[in-house]
């Protein structure tokens, strides 16, 4: 259902194009040979330019190697299909459109270059010679969108199994099991189904064996204890030493970014919980920054500032999960316990605040669901209490632990060029000694208003990872404290139409807001067209959404740019030359959800 | 009493007494690691969950017993058997109480290292017959293991050996009148609980199962009471390392007031809960980081202590 309505706000002023950038897109057209770029305004400050598709490696390596500012990560690569589009508002014909999102860190700059695309088997040259993090996210294209990468080394499907048929995110897929003809697996197809998954070296040029000894290959997953999930990483084995891995990935896959494209504006928001779902509302908050972008929507203070603080209160949750199967991991059996009771606390109080546990659904479209109840202070601070003193036993009883530091230490190292090189963000990023948390460097929904530090380590192994995320839960209770301190009076929902659910306190006044509230409840609320992404520092790195609008009550496409991802992407690349008991003490401490790398 | 029925009665009463304490064993380390890691463990099978051993047992015995189509049968059945057979002959040579032992041996130092041996051929055999990649994982780490442990272990006896001027148990215990040997052969008793430590495979030292890592290691493809003989033989393994302990360095089943065999089940019993404590307090070092230790640090320390001791013993001899 999509109904298109006309509504009484008028859209946001789109932000006119900053001169830094303007002078950008300038050097990028005389290096392209002059030609015209169109630049499509979009409701985020991002610049975004069109390329023409056979000038777009040429553009991706001068805005990598010399540009100025130069943009050494490829933070996001993905695609729309454009041809149910409705309105495209001067951008250049396309039936496809393949999406390069670039990020300069210091400072902090990006840059989005979209590349149009004809036909129904388009294809784009590759950029896995550019960026090694390409590789997956052009694989992830192939599969979703049918998009070819020409020169890619492996284009095989990522996320959807290898016999699927059809691509999933294209507008002619179904979406719903039910448009999809009755399903039955037959002993045959279960076996091919099967022998699909077997695992041949040769399909990533590995080799048997070498001149003195057979390799092995073992499966870690996709049900093993040590990999917190369903994914399979297939290991290369010289005795117990890991000459490759091939991660696998895929088996959590629900199709979050394809349900976007049928939920309302506001139904969605349930889904973005369940997408990192160790981190409940942090998801929300990238979603509705950018929905909120779109619909002009300014956000009272006390909503900004609750939702700071069950932001935090999640990240010390999210960072007490991590906390305690790091150390299961390395063989350390009772810490997960004890941080796990811990963490019980911590969901009472957000089952209090939001009803619900783990995911609160708790954030909506200009503000939350509800005040704070009564009493949620008292709540609060007996926990900034308590938990202190428990980090300083747990430092003892793990970090300071002699055989943990002996298996983590030098274990799964990058340094910072390595991190950004590969997309990687977050605490591992803060791990190789760049202190760069998007909370400082483009405060968001509040931030700029708290006192916090950004914790590093130098290192980049694993254990300097887990050095920054036991700092950063010192560092979220300091944000808690502040919030409780200085919690503002005030609305906890924006007096705006676009609100949802609205606020109802005239609507049995009038007509005319009877009729908004009406509307807005049943059909959900048309947000103006537009492009654009909402950017948090979540619990495990940068999340992301791009949400492009129609102006319609549901979104054209919601894209999700997971860290656990890119974190994924790196394993094989930090534990080859290391050992079997090395790679679960790389897993450990990489801190991902397998519903986050699927999404 | 008839010299045949004393043994008779012996053995039997040292064979239940044993496999009684590997059950209540399972009751007493489950509800111990819950109690230090917060939680209730089981509690409701009997009274504070006493039974529980039972019920295990009872399921053990009652699940599918599979043997995987590529394993090799004769030795996948024969390897849980080992384990057993091999913790349980270690016993014999165990001064429970004066008068409550089964083989007053000469040599019964060397007949255990010789047996608890023979036990690792259980789990290399069982990882080795099981035709699954994480049990040769485990089966070949457990060999690298005890092929370095073994020989600290023995070495970390000689000491005492050489101090008590013999090599059967019962006459170690007697010549600790006065004075343990945990005193005089302390570097000798830390040794010898490292080693026997790594023998039993209990974590720290459970490489070969390591479940984060290998599943369950060895005994991945191991079900019903094939298992549960694993199970056996490990705590009957790690009871007899704990008696040793006692026999070797404490004195035995010397101590005031309280009956012998009281004291030596009290000092078997406080090693056995130390063994549960260092479970639920110790990550697991790398396969690797163990054999280095025991190879750089253990064994110049064992040898420095089997120096030191015959120099000071031949010192006092002068």
């Amino acid at each position: 259902m999509s109904a298109r309505i006309e509504e009484p706000t008028t859209p946001p002023e789109t932000p006119a194009l900053r001169d830094e950038d303007r002078s950008l897109i300038e050097a990028l057209r005389e290096t392209l040979g002059g030609e015209t770029l169109p630049v499509q305004p979009c409701a985020d400050e991002i610049a975004t330019v069109w390329v023409p598709a056979n000038a777009a490696r040429e553009a991706l390596r001068f805005l990598k190697h010399r540009s100025r500012p130069r943009f050494p990560m490829l933070y996001d690569l993905t695609a729309i299909d454009e041809r149910s589009r409705s309105r495209r508002d001067g951008q250049p014909e396309a039936d496809f459109t393949v999406l390069y999102h670039l990020m300069a860190l210091e400072p902090l700059r990006e840059i989005r270059i979209k590349v149009a695309l004809k036909g129904d088997a388009p294809t784009v040259p590759t950029i896995t010679g550019l960026w090694p993090t390409a590789s997956w996210y052009e694989r992830e294209v192939w599969d979703l969108f049918g998009i070819r990468f020409d020169g890619h080394p492996n284009l095989r499907r990522l996320i959807m199994p290898p016999t699927w048929e059809g691509h999933p995110l294209r507008k002619d897929h179904p979406a719903r099991a039910t448009e999809m003809g009755r399903y039955s697996l037959s002993e045959q197809r279960h076996i091919d189904e099967e022998e699909a998954l077997r695992f041949k070296p040769e399909d990533w040029g590995m080799e048997r064996q070498s001149d003195e000894s057979d390799f092995m290959f073992l499966n870690i997953g996709p049900q093993h204890p040590g990999t917190h999930g369903v994914i399979r990483l297939v290991l290369q084995l010289d005795g117990e030493e890991i000459i490759d891995v091939v991660p696998e990935i895929g088996f959590h896959h629900r199709g979050a970014e394809k349900m976007g494209e049928r939920q309302s504006w506001h139904t969605y928001i349930p889904y973005t919980d369940r997408v990192d779902y160790l981190s409940g509302v942090v998801n929300n908050l990238p979603y509705l920054l950018a929905v909120e972008k779109l619909a002009g929507i300014e956000v009272p203070d006390r909503a900004k500032i609750i939702r700071v603080m069950l932001c935090e209160l999640f990240r010390i949750s999210n960072h007490l999960v991590w906390y305690g199967t790091y150390a299961q991991d390395v063989g350390q059996m009772s810490p997960v316990f004890y941080m796990f009771n811990d963490r019980e606390r911590l969901l009472g109080i957000i089952e209090a605040i939001c009803g619900a546990r783990m995911h609160p659904n708790w954030f909506r479209i200009g503000g939350v669901a509800a005040d704070l109840p009564d009493g949620w202070d008292r709540l609060v601070r007996d926990f900034l209490d308590y938990f202190p003193p428990k980090l300083r036993e747990y430092d003892g009883m793990v970090m300071g632990n002699g055989i943990l530091k002996a298996r983590t230490r030098g274990i799964g190292a990058f340094n910072t060029e390595e991190a950004v090189e590969w997309g990687v963000t977050g605490p591992a990023l803060r791990a190789t000694g760049l202190a760069w948390d998007l909370r400082k460097e483009r405060p968001y929904g509040g931030y700029d208003q708290f006192e916090f530090d950004v914790p590093v380590a130098h290192k980049g192994d694993c254990y300097d990872r887990a050095v920054v995320r036991v700092e950063e839960m010192r560092q979220s209770l300091r944000i808690i404290r502040q919030c409780l301190e200085n919690m503002p009076s005030g609305p906890y929902k924006a007096d705006h139409s676009l609100t949802t659910p609205p606020i109802k306190d005239r609507t049995m006044l009038d007509i005319e807001t009877l009729i908004t509230h009406f509307l807005n409840v049943s059909w959900g609320p048309v947000i103006p067209a537009g492009e654009a992404t909402g950017c948090v520092e979540g619990t495990k790195g940068l999340y992301s959404y791009h949400v492009i609008s129609e102006k319609s009550t549901i979104p054209y496409r919601v894209r999700i740019r997971s860290s656990s991802f890119p974190h994924m992407q790196i394993i094989p690349f930090i534990s080859r030359g290391h050992t079997v008991p090395d790679l679960l003490a790389i897993i450990g401490a990489t801190d991902f959800v397998l519903a986050d790398v699927d999404r | 009493m008839n010299p045949v029925l004393h043994s008779f009665l012996v053995i039997q009463g040292v064979l239940i007494g044993l496999m009684t304490l590997a059950g209540v064993l399972v009751w007493i380390e489950r509800r111990l690691l819950a109690f230090f890691q917060d939680r209730l463990g089981p509690n409701r099978c009997g009274p504070f969950g006493f039974l529980i051993f039972v019920a295990d047992g009872i399921k053990m015995v009652t699940k599918e017993d599979w043997i995987p189509p590529g394993a090799d049968k004769p030795v996948f059945v024969l390897a849980p058997a080992i384990i057993v057979i091999t913790a349980l002959l270690g016993f014999a040579i165990i001064p429970v109480a004066p008068g409550i032992l089964i083989l007053d041996l000469n040599i019964g130092i060397l007949f255990f290292l010789g047996v608890s041996s023979m036990g690792i051929y259980s789990t290399v055999l069982g990882g080795w017959a099981s035709n699954n990649k994480y049990s040769l994982l485990g089966g070949l780490r457990m060999s690298a293991q005890m092929f370095s442990y073994e020989v600290f272990m023995g070495l970390a006896l000689m000491g005492v050996v050489i101090l008590s001027g013999s090599l059967n148990l019962r006459e170690i215990v007697e010549s600790q009148t006065g004075l343990w040997y945990v005193v005089p052969q302390f570097l000798g008793f830390l040794i010898f609980l490292f080693a026997g430590l790594a023998e039993t495979h209990r974590l720290p030292f459970d490489m070969p199962e390591a479940e984060s890592e290998l599943v369950a290691g060895f005994h991945t493809e191991y079900s019903s009471m094939k298992f549960g003989m694993f199970f056996v033989g490990e705590y009957v393994g790690v009871t007899l390392i704990s008696a040793l302990i006692v026999t070797l360095f404490f004195g035995g089943w010397q101590g005031p007031v309280l009956p012998p065999i009281v004291w030596f089940l009290l000092k078997t019993m406080a090693f056995l809960l130390f063994f549960v404590l260092l479970r639920a307090a110790i990550p697991r070092p790398r396969f690797d980081q163990l054999l280095a230790w025991g190879w750089k640090y253990i064994l110049p320390l064992a040898l420095l202590n089997l120096v030191i001791t015959g120099a000071v013993v031949l010192a006092q001899a002068n």
